[in-house]
């Protein structure tokens, strides 16, 4: 996959999240929102991303939803 | 063998329209009781009891005008012979419809119409299907005593310069019909009467041809002439026609009925059904004339293949080439994974189509790498309205507009998208219903005869978000909202929360004037309209969903339609106008890779486990990829195989050197269609498809509305398209039977709640069902949402504005948008195949007078458009409907490589791209772009690997 739009697409999800009022249904949302219509090998190469540099050029929410909910996300081998 | 379905209505002419009203009235019709609606006209009333009056001037789709007088009758107590279409009815009226002074009276009028009359029946075009006919032998006329020594009209010149239809003034009978029709039906107000009395002439415009006058070739005008003076050119080619059979429009989202008029196995002419729900007797020019692609010599008649695309094409066997692709994807399969290959259905397909090729993804490849165009128009009207209201569906039937007083437009060019609902649209608005228009564009619904929009927000492209939160502002901030119903009818602490958010200073149309070009005032003017000018209703279009932030502008608009109380009856609403016909049955029918059919997600274990009891088969959990991660995965080398049905990527999705790169990169493309289009020059196997003339199965419009497509004809190359994803799905090792579409329909049904009460024969009974169709509701749902939202409390979501990426600059300082034009239908692989390329033959690029004097650019120019994606070129059209600072294409011919400077922005929920909105630079052009040379000679090298095949002549590319 093309890892820049990854990133591109997971900020435009989390930047719509970050404005919701509520902090914990906003970093739900995101993490949600990936599991639920991302494929696979688009959330595995996002993960590894992160595993990989901290999730650089990822914006703040997007690292903090994916951190507390790696398990959902994690696609099975 | 084809079996012709018989039509089980009778189209009965009852003169003049049938009255809204619920009080009846009983009158005595040559002595016998009939019961009417009140309002009704004697002629009316006369026809329901089966007594048909003899008329020229009256026809049901117009309103009475009296001006024949052939229509005479005797009611007791009333003195002379009143016109039975102009009087309405009384309770208690005797009336006599036949006397010996009546038969003379109507024998009179007849024969001055005759005497100004060409006597050719025999040999004229119409004969056995003129009213003028019909009426001298309906009141004996026998002689006529006026020699045609006379002035008349029988040496006036005809009018051939439509296309698709002729006038012949000799034979007019100056009955208005046409004139009416064109201002009633079609709203275009282009016909008139020129003249008085014996001397009036009818004419287009000032007396214009046809082509050169305001006309849109609707055909309304043809439709109500009871002569031969308006008619189809095919019918005066063919005949008149022997039989028909009803069906359903396969291009654009209105999906209107229409009878297929035949003379043996052949069309002679399309004309729209007076019982059809969704057009009530109207059309388009699409619909009504542009059909003749079907029988076009660029049809790909037999199945073809070839190991590497720079290979001439071989023809084979429908075996050969199923047997092939077949193997092709368990090749890749088993080399590269079982996600390595997927399909792309249409909304272009039927239902039944669309749902075997969703099923054969999930079943036989085993996977959800399924995906439909919808992914590149409306998956943000899925998203959103799922979201908030519960169902990703419009809320309401066409005939609710009717009800409206208030209409709000948004991104939707309905007068060109959707002709036939524009129409009903502006009959509401003549009637005084009041007109919000949200364009950057001034389209033609904003002002056009007897229309005037009390407000257009000319918004800059991409700012949708910021203006319907200003929106949201004014009806919070100045106490306009219906408080009572979303505390009712909604979750309270999301209103709340909602409120809120639209009451920030920073969401007030003062502080987001700058950012969206809409003055404050304008927008205040509309909010307040909008919420409390009676029922409201919003009808959007792909100016909404195909941005940055599509979902959320969906999810802004739900909010304002539940905090006015807009939802749940007639007359109000969230309506998206879809783009192509089956736009919506294709996302019911589980077509994008995270849903099942009806809209239930694939991670769901119930509904998985409810579909693998039925298809005996597991299924996966994990979601597909969708049309734009496909792309990326085959440039990544994950994706090798791809199967596509009705949709044309490489012209209609955006940054095209990046989809065409992405099918190179692939080892086998099977492409079903009606024509080697763009894809499929970069296709491996090729299978040829059926226009909707040659099979049978379902549309379902914007309406929600499930109407039949009969088949009228033989499959050209032998297969209905559904049957050939039937024996792909043998030949993968998945075995599908289905001996007729129904059958497939059936099996829908039973695995979707909102459809248990549909099948074919259903569809018989009741013309068309508008899902949800079950137990609750046996006779389907016209208006959802009446007494709660499906998702049960509806849902207010914040919608926070965040300006797309695609920014203006010193390189790019132009921003364009795209759209669509009436006589072109998406990429034009159909209608460019007709004579509406008589209205539009180019795809130009509109600029302000003002940008293109800046750039030295004048009308007709050839231009170069430059974005970050790519160049293309060209011709100017220089008009102020489009804003400083913006210019507008159309995308209907893909030489003009629109979608080469489009870029892969798209909505952060669905991926749906932000066509709207791309910077560019327009400058003048002396040739066409490197793209456009590549172009010319990619597609004639392809041309030549197809002529070789098969002999085809190549047509333009
Ligand atoms: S063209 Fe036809 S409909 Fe129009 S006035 Fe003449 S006869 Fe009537
Ligand atoms: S074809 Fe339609 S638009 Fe043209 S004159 Fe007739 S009614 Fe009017
Ligand atoms: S294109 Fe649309 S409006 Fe025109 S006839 Fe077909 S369904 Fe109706
Ligand atoms: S039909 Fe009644 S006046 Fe013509």
């Amino acid at each position: 996959m093309n890892l820049n739009k990854l990133i591109e697409m997971a900020n435009q999800i989390g930047r719509y999240h970050a404005a919701l009022p509520d902090r914990a249904e906003a970093l739900t949302g995101t993490a949600m929102h990936i599991r639920r219509f991302w494929e696979p090998r688009m959330r595995r190469e996002l993960l590894a991303h992160i595993d990989a540099t901290g999730g650089e050029g990822l914006e703040p929410i997007v690292i903090e939803a994916i951190g507390a909910n790696r398990a959902e996300l994690q696609p099975a081998q | 063998m084809t079996t012709i379905p018989i039509n089980t209505r009778t189209d009965v002419d009852y003169g003049t329209p049938l009255p809204t009203s619920t009080e009846t009235i009983t009158l005595s019709i040559d002595g016998v009781d009939v019961t009417v609606p009140k309002g009704s006209s004697v002629m009316r009333a006369a026809a329901t009891a089966g007594v048909m009056v003899p008329k020229l001037c009256a026809t049901d789709s117009l309103k009475s005008f009296g001006s024949c007088r052939l229509c005479l009758v005797e009611i007791d107590g009333r003195k002379g012979y009143p016109a039975s279409c102009t009087t309405p009815v009384e309770a208690g009226m005797q009336v006599r419809t036949q006397s010996k002074k009546l038969g003379d009276l109507r024998r009179g009028v007849m024969e001055l119409y005759i005497s100004d009359h060409p006597l050719d029946c025999l040999t004229c075009s119409a004969n056995g299907d003129c009213e003028l006919q019909d009426m001298a032998g309906a009141v004996g006329l026998r002689e006529v005593r006026y020699g045609y020594e006379g002035e008349n009209h029988l040496d006036a010149k005809k009018d051939t310069s439509n296309p698709y239809f002729e006038f012949d003034p000799a034979k007019c009978i100056v009955c208005q019909r046409c004139v009416r029709a064109c201002e009633e039906v079609q709203g275009t107000f282009a016909l008139t009467v020129d003249g008085r009395g014996f001397a009036s002439k009818i004419s287009p415009g000032q007396m214009e041809s046809f082509m050169e006058s305001e006309c849109v070739s609707c055909g309304a005008c043809v439709q109500a002439c009871p002569t031969a003076t308006l008619i189809e050119k095919t019918v005066v080619d063919a005949g008149t026609p022997d039989y028909d059979v009803v069906t359903t429009c396969a291009y654009c989202g209105v999906g209107c009925s229409f009878k297929a008029e035949m003379k043996g196995r052949e069309v002679v002419r399309m004309t729209p059904y007076k019982d059809g729900m969704a057009n009530h007797g109207h059309s388009c020019v699409k619909g009504r004339f542009a059909w003749g692609y079907a029988t076009h010599k660029d049809r790909i008649t037999t199945p073809m293949i070839r190991k590497k695309i720079t290979d001439p094409w071989t023809p084979v066997s429908w075996d050969e080439a199923i047997t092939y692709a077949a193997s092709e994807f368990k090749r890749l399969q088993s080399q590269y994974g079982r996600g390595s290959v997927g399909a792309i259905s249409s909304s272009r397909c039927t239902n039944e189509e669309t749902y075997l090729m969703q099923k054969l993804v999930r079943a036989a490849f085993g996977n959800n790498n399924i995906d439909t165009c919808a992914r590149v128009c409306h998956s943000p009207t899925g998203f959103g309205l799922k979201t908030t209201l519960g169902e990703s569906a419009g809320t309401q039937n066409f005939d609710s507009v009717q009800h409206a007083d208030v209409i709000v437009v948004i991104g939707a060019n309905p007068t060109d998208g959707h002709p036939v609902f524009a129409s009903a649209m502006k009959r509401r608005i003549r009637e005084g219903a009041k007109l919000i228009v949200i364009d950057p564009r001034r389209t033609d619904i904003v002002r056009s005869p007897h229309i005037e929009a009390s407000h257009h927000l000319q918004l800059r492209p991409g700012t949708n978000v910021a203006v319907l939160n200003a929106l949201a502002h004014v009806i919070v901030t100045e106490g306009l909202a219906d408080d009572a119903f979303a505390l009712a009818r909604c979750e309270p602490a999301s209103y709340a929360q909602w409120k809120d958010f639209v009451s920030k200073p920073e969401n007030s149309p003062e502080a987001l004037e700058a950012e969206t070009w809409v003055p404050a005032s304008v927008v205040r003017g509309a909010a307040r309209l909008y919420a409390s000018g009676g029922n409201a209703a919003i009808y959007y279009g792909l100016g909404v969903t195909e941005h940055s932030q599509g979902s959320t502008a969906v999810l802004g608009i739900a909010n304002l339609a539940m905090a006015t109380g807009n939802l749940g009856r007639p007359g109000v609403g969230v309506n998206p106008l879809r783009g192509q016909n089956n736009v919506q049955g294709s996302c019911d029918m589980g077509s994008f890779p995270h849903e099942l059919p009806g809209y239930r997600h694939v991670l769901d274990d119930s509904v998985r486990a409810l579909f693998e009891g039925r298809w005996n088969v597991s299924l996966e959990k994990e979601p597909g990829l969708r049309i734009p991660n496909m792309f990326d995965a085959a440039l990544d080398g994950s994706f090798k195989g791809l199967y596509l049905e009705g949709e044309d990527i490489a012209q209609s999705d955006p940054d095209t050197t990046h989809v065409t790169a992405a099918l190179e990169a692939m080892e086998c493309i099977v492409v079903q269609d009606l024509f080697l289009n763009e894809t499929a020059k970069f296709a491996h196997v090729f299978l040829p498809g059926s226009s909707f003339l040659e099979k049978n199965g379902t549309f379902t419009n914007a309406e929600r509305r499930i109407s039949r497509v009969r088949k009228v004809m033989e499959p050209v190359a032998g297969k209905e398209d559904w049957q050939v994803t039937v024996a792909l799905a043998n030949a993968l090792g998945y075995p599908m039977h289905y001996n007729h579409p129904s059958e497939i329909m059936d099996e829908i049904a039973s695995l979707t709640p909102t459809f248990t009460g549909v099948s074919y024969a259903r569809i018989e009974e009741l013309g068309s069902i508008q899902w949800p169709c079950n137990d609750a509701a046996p006779e389907g749902t016209p208006v959802m949402h009446e007494q709660q939202f499906v998702r049960g409390k509806g849902k207010f979501v914040p919608t926070q504005y965040v300006p797309t990426t695609e920014k203006v600059n010193r390189k790019y300082p132009l921003i364009l948008t795209t759209g669509r034009i009436l006589s072109q239908y998406n990429v034009g692989a159909q209608t460019r195949r007709t004579s509406n390329v008589e209205w539009h033959n180019e795809d130009r690029l509109e600029i302000h007078p003002h940008d293109a004097e800046e750039r030295g650019i004048h009308e007709g120019d050839q231009v170069s458009v430059t974005s970050r994606a790519g160049e293309t070129s060209l011709r100017a059209h220089i008009t102020d409907r489009v804003q400083p600072g913006i210019v507008y294409t159309t995308f209907h011919h893909p030489e003009s490589g629109a979608n080469v400077i489009t870029t892969e922005n798209s909505d952060w929920a669905t991926n749906c791209p932000e066509y709207k909105v791309t910077a560019v630079q327009v400058s003048p052009a002396l040739k066409g772009s490197e793209w456009q040379e590549r172009f010319q000679s990619f597609t004639s090298e392809q041309l030549g690997h197809l002529e070789r095949a098969v002999g085809v002549r190549s047509p333009k590319p």
